[in-house]
Parts: C-alpha cells; structure tokens; sequence
C-alpha cells in the first residue's frame, strides 16, 4: 500500500481516533498529577491493574460500564497508596512510582493467573461496540472516523475540555495548579496540601486505569502478560510535550496514535526493505524526540517533585 | 501525624527499619498466598526450601543473585548521585549485545584477557548507552527517567531484531539466539553440576570496587557530593557535569556487565529471555540495600532468594511466581517508607 493511499483510506482515521483513546486518558491522568506537584511513574502498572480488573469484572459476568468504574476505583486506590508515600511521607517519587509499577503489575499478573489457573489460550470477551452517534455518523468520512467510535473514546474526546475547564476555570483547579506551583500559597489559604495533592493523584490515577481498561474491554477482548508495553511511559513523555496542557496533550495523542496507525499499515507493505521492528521502535524514538523538541519551552509546574512537610521550607 | 528530623540517629534503628519494612513485606504477601487458598506456613516453607533447602537450590540463588548484584550496583551508584538510571535493562542488552558482537569470533584471546576483554565491551555498551540521555538531561533538562525507560523499549526491539535478521544462528534450529560466545570467553563453572558460575565472584569484586570508589576516592566523594547537595557541591568547586557523566558511564558500565555476566556465565549465547527484568528488580536491590554498595550483595541474594524460592513454591503448592514481584514491590515501597523514619521523628500531635 502506498502512503498516499494510507492517508485517504477511512480506515487509518478510524484507527487513529481509536488507538488515541488510552493515550488521551493516560496522558490526561499524569497531566492532573503533575499539575498537582506530583510525577505518577506508577502510571504504567495502574494502566495494567485498570485492563486487568475491568476485563476480568466483565468476564465474571459484570457489566461493560460498571467494568470502567471498577478500573477507575481500582486506579484510585493506588493513587492513594502513591500519594500515601508521595505526599504524606514525602519521599522520593520516582521510586515510589517505579514501586507503584512494580507492584501493580505483579499483582495485576498474580491475581489474573490465580483467577484463571488453568487457561492456555486467553480467554475472551463481549467489549464495546462501536456507537454510532445517530445524525453525527451519517456525515461523510468524519461520520465514519469520529462518530462510529466506542463510547469510552467519546468519554476520552469529551474529558478534554472538561478536564481543560476543570484546571483553568474552576476556583478547585487554579488550587490544583497553584499546590503544583507554589504549596506555601495554598497552605496560607488555609487549604490542605496534602489532601488536595492526594486527590489529584487519586483522579489522575483513575483516568490512567480507564485507559487501561479501554485495551481489554474495547479494542481488544482479552487481558495479557504484558500488554500495555510502554504506553503508560509514552503518556509521561507526551506530559511534557504538550507543556501541562489539556489541549495539546489531545493534540500529542493524536499525532502519536497517527504513528502507530501508520506504522502498522507501513510494516505490512514497506517490511520487505526496512524490518519491523524499527517501525515498532518509533512510538518510543519518537518520545524520546518530542521531548528534546519541547526541552527549550518545558515550563515544569515549580513544585513538581518537591515534597511538602509543614513548618519545612 | 508529623514527622520532626531527628538530632540523633540510634546505630540499631538503620538495621532495624529496612528489616522490619520486610518483615512487614513477609506478612502482607501472607494474606495473598492465604487468599490463593494456600497454607501460609508451608508456603513460606517451600520457599525457603526452594531457596536455600539444598546445595542445588543455594547453587541457583547465587547464579541468580550475580546478574541482580551488577543491575543493583547500577542503581545503587546513580541513585547516589541523584542520577534516576531507570534504564538498567536497555543497559544490560547493550552489554550483551556488544559482547556477542565482539565474543563469537571476532576477537580471540586467552581465556585470562577474553573474560575482562568481554566485561570492558559490555560496560562500555551499557555506559554509552546511558551517556545519552544524560547529556540530553545536562544540555536540555530532558528528565532522564523517561528517556531511560523508553530506551529499554529501543534497545529490546534492536535486539530483536538482531536476533530474528543478522545474527539468528543457523546452527539454532530457527530458534532466535545468536552465536555462542567462543570458549575462551566463557564464565568457569564454580561448583561441579550446578549452574553457578564465576560471574559471581566478578560481580562480587565489582561491588567491593564500587565500595571503595564511593568510599574513599575523590571521584566517588564527588559523586556523594552531588547527591546530598548539587548547589552546595557547586560552590564547593565540584564539576557537576563532568560529575554526572562520569556516574553514567560507572552506573551503564555496571548494569553493560550484567549482561555479560549472564551471556558469558549463564547461557552462552544471546537470546531475547537473557534478563527476566534484572534491569528493574535491580532498583529494588538498590534500594533494599540502602544504595550500600557491599548492601547490594546481601540483598541481591536475598531478592534472588525471593524469586528462586517463590518458583519451587509455585511448583509445590499452585501459587503463581509473579508472587515473587509482588514481595519484590512490596519490600521496596515498605523499605523506602522505613528509611524516611530512620531520619524523622513521628509525633502524633
């Protein structure tokens, strides 16, 4: 297939729309974290934990939404066990977050393998259909693209904005942003800093264990060893690229989703001359470069990364 | 609750802290093998039987415990520095990468100069590779903890590729290893019939190395230096680039030589299963370890013992091993939680 081809075939929209899905919730997830002073490196296991308890919520005969609730209380818990040693004990939160991978991870592995002990093949599921938006879906291409896609991505699309307001237009968000910047402030306006950090870590951490969840329950139908393979790590990167804002974090899942897309389509036709793993190694390459491409205009949030201890400066 | 920094700390309490954390560790991962529906007491006793119950078992928690000394030196020496190295298994690829390059007929020497020969390749690999984002972290703050880990990532799939393009052995009936390593270069077996290899003893003289570098050279105090304080260490005339560069290549050359402890020890040849991890338990063995160089060895046998142990249980009793991760995961929150009590003081107001 030609590149050409690639690009005005529906397909490849759709894909992309699709594939941004996990990356807009996770990247979303961190955003909130970091907006609040904390980096969540847990990030890749609550999105494991978050596929693994919502495909197994549905396979035990749960319910597809419920499923994404039980992903987004399960994200919360561990939000609160980071921010139990990142904010209260205040130490260091990158080993906490590499802790927090390691640990939801195992235990996602540890509870999938005792569940189902004697599966070889992995079992299956009934995901998310796709839902086409009545009116909206009859539209040439965008129809097809946008608007027939599964509800969670509408959940992702419509979270954007919300979460954009949230931050910038709500006296809860300029908190939020402001315990990022400059905790002392917030404490001298008699608000906690430690609670308000924790729940913003909790939310982050739920929307990073729905995006999880969106990869077993509606892009594919099964949970396996391994399966978010980097993308928790990709949302960090696109944090940064998209310089703590919801809109471009929208704008860097999508660029990064449009990758992969690509990249599967390329591999089947150009695998002949360059071999595939080079196009699997793009998405992280390609991190790795937006993130010197945005070094020069990265304004972290002042307080990223600085415990606070009352009466410590 | 709040935390007051202690004046004084008493010599027991940073014993007593990180082995209470595991205690503590041993107990939480009890209500999971309970809820595994298996009995507690026998479960940890088939792991310690695993572990340690024979020569055999003893013989494979040190060959394992060899590959996690170097990855957990690793760690231990940029974690030191403050320098968050989180990509100790990309690293370890490079070594084995650089060491099948040079280690399967490209170079031939006696057996006295191919094994060091081998080490200095894997640990330049793994340094250079980490030389990377830290320049990027010096020039353009580029946070190395995400370049690190995506690098992992890189470095796998490069390795792949090899594996399944150039350099897939046509002896290895279609199986994705490369050629094995020359016989010169290969680690000698240390006890007859068991796996256990002198790689052990290397990353042991490694550690002790490492320990004496921190200790007591310049470069070390330096490294020291810009951990606990990077302005202090600054105004103190400390070269802080030069500084973190160097810890780079020291903390990529030890996690380089993991993998050419375990090519060169354990398999012969490169394979994409070489390292279950290593890279990342390494952190834990770090941390255990308090960032104690000579620590590392202790407690990368013990996290070894963990996993060697948690396999025989699994095999005994139906438990699955990734109960071992999660006893690794657990230990690690709970240690690093206990080192913060051992520098303040909980008051309950």
């Amino acid at each position: 297939m030609d590149i050409l081809e690639i690009f005005v075939s529906l397909g490849f929209w759709a894909a992309l729309v699709r594939m941004a899905t996990p990356l807009i919730f996770g990247t979303l997830g961190e955003l909130i974290c970091e907006r609040a002073g904390v980096l969540n490196l847990g990030i890749e296991g609550i999105m494991t934990m978050g596929a693994m308890v919502a495909w197994m919520w549905v396979y035990q005969g749960g319910d597809l939404w419920t499923a994404v609730l039980v992903a987004a209380v399960f994200g919360a818990l561990f939000g609160l066990l980071h921010s139990g040693f990142s904010v209260y004990l205040g130490v260091s939160q990158h080993v906490t977050g590499i802790g927090i991978t390691l640990l939801a991870s195992a235990l996602s592995y540890f509870a999938f393998r005792m569940l189902l002990p004697d599966v070889t093949t992995p079992p299956k599921i009934d995901p998310f259909k796709p839902y086409p938006i009545p009116g909206l879906s009859e539209l040439p291409f965008l129809g097809e693209v946008l608007f027939t896609q599964s509800p969670l991505t509408y959940l992702a699309f419509f979270l954007v904005p919300v979460v954009g307001y949230g931050l910038y237009r709500t006296p809860l968000g300029l908190a939020l942003r402001m315990v990022g910047e400059n905790p002392m402030a917030v404490e001298a306006q008699g608000i906690d800093v430690h609670r308000l950090r924790t729940a913003a870590v909790m939310l982050g951490s739920a929307f990073m264990a729905v995006g999880g969840a969106f990869l077993t329950i509606s892009v594919f139908d099964a949970f396996y060893i391994g399966m978010i393979n980097g993308r928790g790590w990709i949302c960090v990167a696109l944090v940064i690229f998209a310089s703590w804002r919801p809109g471009k974090a929208l704008l860097g899942a999508l660029l990064f989703a449009a990758f992969e897309a690509l990249q599967i389509r390329v591999q089947q036709s150009a695998s002949a001359f360059i071999p595939y793993q080079f196009f699997l190694m793009m998405p992280y390459v390609l991190s790795i470069l937006a993130m010197i491409v945005m070094s020069r205009r990265a304004a972290y949030p002042k307080a990223l990364l600085v415990p606070f201890r009352k009466g410590e400066r | 609750m709040r935390l007051e920094p202690r004046s004084h700390v008493p010599l027991w309490l940073n014993f007593a802290a990180p082995l209470s954390a595991i205690a503590l560790a041993f107990l939480l991962c009890a209500l999971l093998i309970a809820w595994a529906g298996a009995p507690v007491l026998a479960a940890y006793g088939a792991l310690l039987n695993g572990a340690f119950g024979s020569v055999f078992a003893l013989s494979e928690t040190l060959t394992r415990a060899a590959p996690l000394i170097f990855t957990g030196l690793a760690a231990a020496v940029a974690f030191r520095a403050k320098l968050w190295n989180i990509g100790g298994e990309g690293q370890l690829y490079a070594g084995a990468l650089a060491a099948t390059y040079v280690g399967t007929g490209l170079v031939e020497l006696p057996p006295f100069l191919m094994i060091p020969f081998l080490f200095l390749v894997g640990a330049l690999a793994g340094g250079l590779l980490l030389l990377l984002p830290v320049i990027l972290k010096l020039k353009l703050r580029v946070d190395e903890v995400v370049t690190t880990l995506l690098l992992n990532f890189v470095v796998l799939l490069f390795a792949n590729y090899l594996l399944f393009g150039p350099w897939k052995d046509p002896l290895a009936m279609g199986w994705p290893q490369a050629a094995p390593i020359i016989d010169e270069g290969v680690l000698s077996p240390l006890i007859a019939r068991t796996r256990l290899h002198s790689g052990l003893i290397w990353a042991v003289f490694f550690a002790v190395c490492a320990w004496a570098f921190i200790r007591y050279s310049k470069w070390g105090f330096e490294i020291r230096a810009v951990g606990n304080n990077p302005t202090a260490a600054g105004f103190a005339g400390i070269p802080l680039g030069a500084t973190v560069l160097r810890t780079a290549l020291l903390s990529g050359g030890l996690a380089g030589m993991a993998g050419v402890c375990e090519l060169a020890g354990l398999k012969g040849y490169l394979t994409l299963d070489l390292s279950p991890g290593f890279g990342y338990t390494g952190i834990a063995v770090a941390m255990l370890a308090g960032l104690h160089p000579l620590g590392v060895i202790a407690s990368a046998i013990f996290i070894a013992a963990i996993y060697n142990g948690a396999d025989a249980m699994s095999r005994a009793m139906s438990i699955s091993n990734y109960l071992a991760d999660v006893m690794t995961a657990t230990a690690l929150l709970l240690v690093l939680a206990s080192v913060l009590f051992v520098r303040y003081q909980p008051r309950l107001r």
